[in-house]
């Protein structure tokens, strides 16, 4: 009970900023009083619990589920196995990302206004869905691509050197509306369930395999779930 | 103001969004690796644990911050205020109380975003505690909040987008060259991890009400590319912190000799 008291503290302090933040423009630049002033410390109350609950349950099961499944996965020896299930775990946990829902969704929107598409609502979620299963295809390629670089021992900076080039070769030809909503796909792919997890199968992977640096090589699988996204997102522009 | 049912559809719907997560890990911890999970009830009351923690903060979330958030990045763009917060003709120097909101939005939301907690963590753990909690994620926020000021800034002049892009990219480039190597992976890392359950509503709405009020603008091409931004620039900031860490510590080393 003392622990969860304490955890809720710090995850106080984790909100403090935002507090400040928006209190001072408020108050201060805006010269208004803050409205609803009990359902915001209402709300603020369930965003402080919230927090503490994640991390206890992230220390609990997500970190040491991540862990031992890379550990099992290392010790079986089977890279096929091991590269099956870095895809589905990138492709799964993206393909129902809501956050990119959204974006593939205003995606459409913009390609039918640029003309790229036919201006109709089947058209329109045909070419949003498209846009999901493109950019979940690409993260499961990214989660496959960052486990084989732990398992060869590739310096991370070669691999994302080369994404960078063709980020910006591709950005010379890709249509003008795709160039912005592809930059930004690289963001939105990386949920708060997805993170642990995937940092956990890395850091776990490393760990277990010999002559692996968990810190030189177990960080690195979300940088190319970030990166990979763009050029497969400009790709799927190109071709319309 | 029904708090309860509010709760359980979020609670439905976070359950939704974990399902394929669950499965996923289900089908190959017993059909592949063919094992049992070790503590299964502990990490059921876990997984519970992270699903109730993340619906009850989005909830909070959209109760509390975002429609304030939301509403100040309004009000903050909204031409009439932009005209009387400075004398003369509106020009990008008008915006300063923009970018300042868009600094401390940045910071502020990148101190509490759970992904980014996460990842500090468990560098914690791995790098034995040489990787401060506090440490790194005052790094990767200071990033976001510069990324977003300049995403901003890049919106009211209307400048294209890859061109700093670009010029982030190099900049990466050169760093990696002279930044300490531990650091390289987890720095790309914080690039992709900082925007995701706070700091994308509220940067969203900062980018579309400034596209929808600056004339020539399009909400729906100018208002993309602020989490861009906020992905590079973290990346830039962590291998400064390691750089300036290390140079602090020859520092030391060479002045006790």
């Amino acid at each position: 009970m003392k622990a969860f008291f304490q955890a809720m503290l710090a995850s106080f302090k984790d909100l403090l900023p935002i507090i400040i933040v928006i209190a001072f423009f408020q108050l201060m630049v805006l010269q208004q009083p803050l409205p609803n002033f009990i359902e915001i410390i209402i709300g603020l109350l369930m965003v402080v619990t919230g927090l503490t609950f994640f991390v206890f349950g992230l220390e609990k099961a997500l970190f040491p589920l991540g862990e031992s499944m890379a550990d099992a996965f290392a010790r079986k020896g089977s890279v096929f196995w091991l590269v099956m299930f870095a895809f589905f775990l990138g492709f799964g946990t993206t393909i129902a990302e809501p956050a990119l829902i959204a974006v593939a969704a205003k995606a459409g929107d913009i390609a039918a206004k640029a003309g790229a598409i036919v201006d109709t609502p089947e058209s329109i979620e045909s070419y949003a869905f498209g846009l999901r299963l493109t950019v979940a295809f690409s993260v499961g390629c990214a989660i496959i691509l960052g486990v084989i670089r732990i398992l060869k021992g590739w310096p991370i900076q070669r691999v994302i050197i080369i994404g960078y080039i063709l980020v910006v070769v591709m950005t010379y030809f890709a249509p003008k509306e795709i160039i912005g909503i592809a930059y930004d796909s690289g963001g939105v792919t990386t949920s708060t369930i997805t993170v642990p997890l995937v940092t956990a199968l890395g850091v776990g992977l490393a760990s277990a395999i010999k002559g692996r640096n968990p810190m030189l090589d177990g960080f690195g699988l979300i940088a190319f779930a970030s990166l990979l996204p763009m050029i497969f997102v400009m790709a799927y522009g190109m071709m319309y | 103001m029904n708090y309860f049912s509010d709760l359980l559809s979020t609670f439905i719907q976070t359950i939704v969004d974990v399902t394929p997560i669950v499965l996923i890990l289900a089908v190959f911890q017993y059909g592949v690796l063919k094992k049992q999970v070790p503590q299964l009830k502990e990490k059921a009351i876990g997984l519970f644990y992270v699903i109730l923690g993340l619906s009850l903060f989005l909830l909070g979330l959209e109760k509390a911050l975002f429609p304030l958030g939301e509403l100040m990045a309004e009000q903050l763009t909204a031409q009439e205020f932009i005209a009387s917060s400075k004398a003369g003709p509106v020009d990008w120097t008008s915006y300063y109380w923009v970018y300042l909101f868009a600094f401390a939005i940045g910071f502020s939301t990148t101190i509490a975003e759970p992904s980014l907690l996460a990842v500090a963590i468990k560098a914690n753990q791995v790098s034995g505690g040489v990787i401060g909690l506090w440490g790194l994620r005052i790094a990767v926020a200071l990033g976001v909040g510069f990324g977003i000021t300049l995403g901003v800034y890049r919106i009211v002049v209307g400048d294209p987008i890859h061109y700093y892009i670009i010029a982030g990219y190099i900049l990466v480039v050169i760093q990696t060259n002279f930044a300490p190597k531990m650091i390289i992976p987890l720095a790309y890392d914080s690039g992709g991890v900082t925007t995701s359950t706070v700091t994308v509503p509220l940067v969203a709405a900062l980018g579309l009400g400034l596209a929808s009020t600056i004339e020539g603008r399009s909400p729906l091409i100018d208002g993309f590319g602020l989490i861009a931004f906020a992905s590079l620039f973290p990346i830039i900031s962590v291998m400064a912190y390691a750089q300036i860490i290390e140079y602090i510590n020859k520092k030391v080393n060479s002045g006790a000799q």
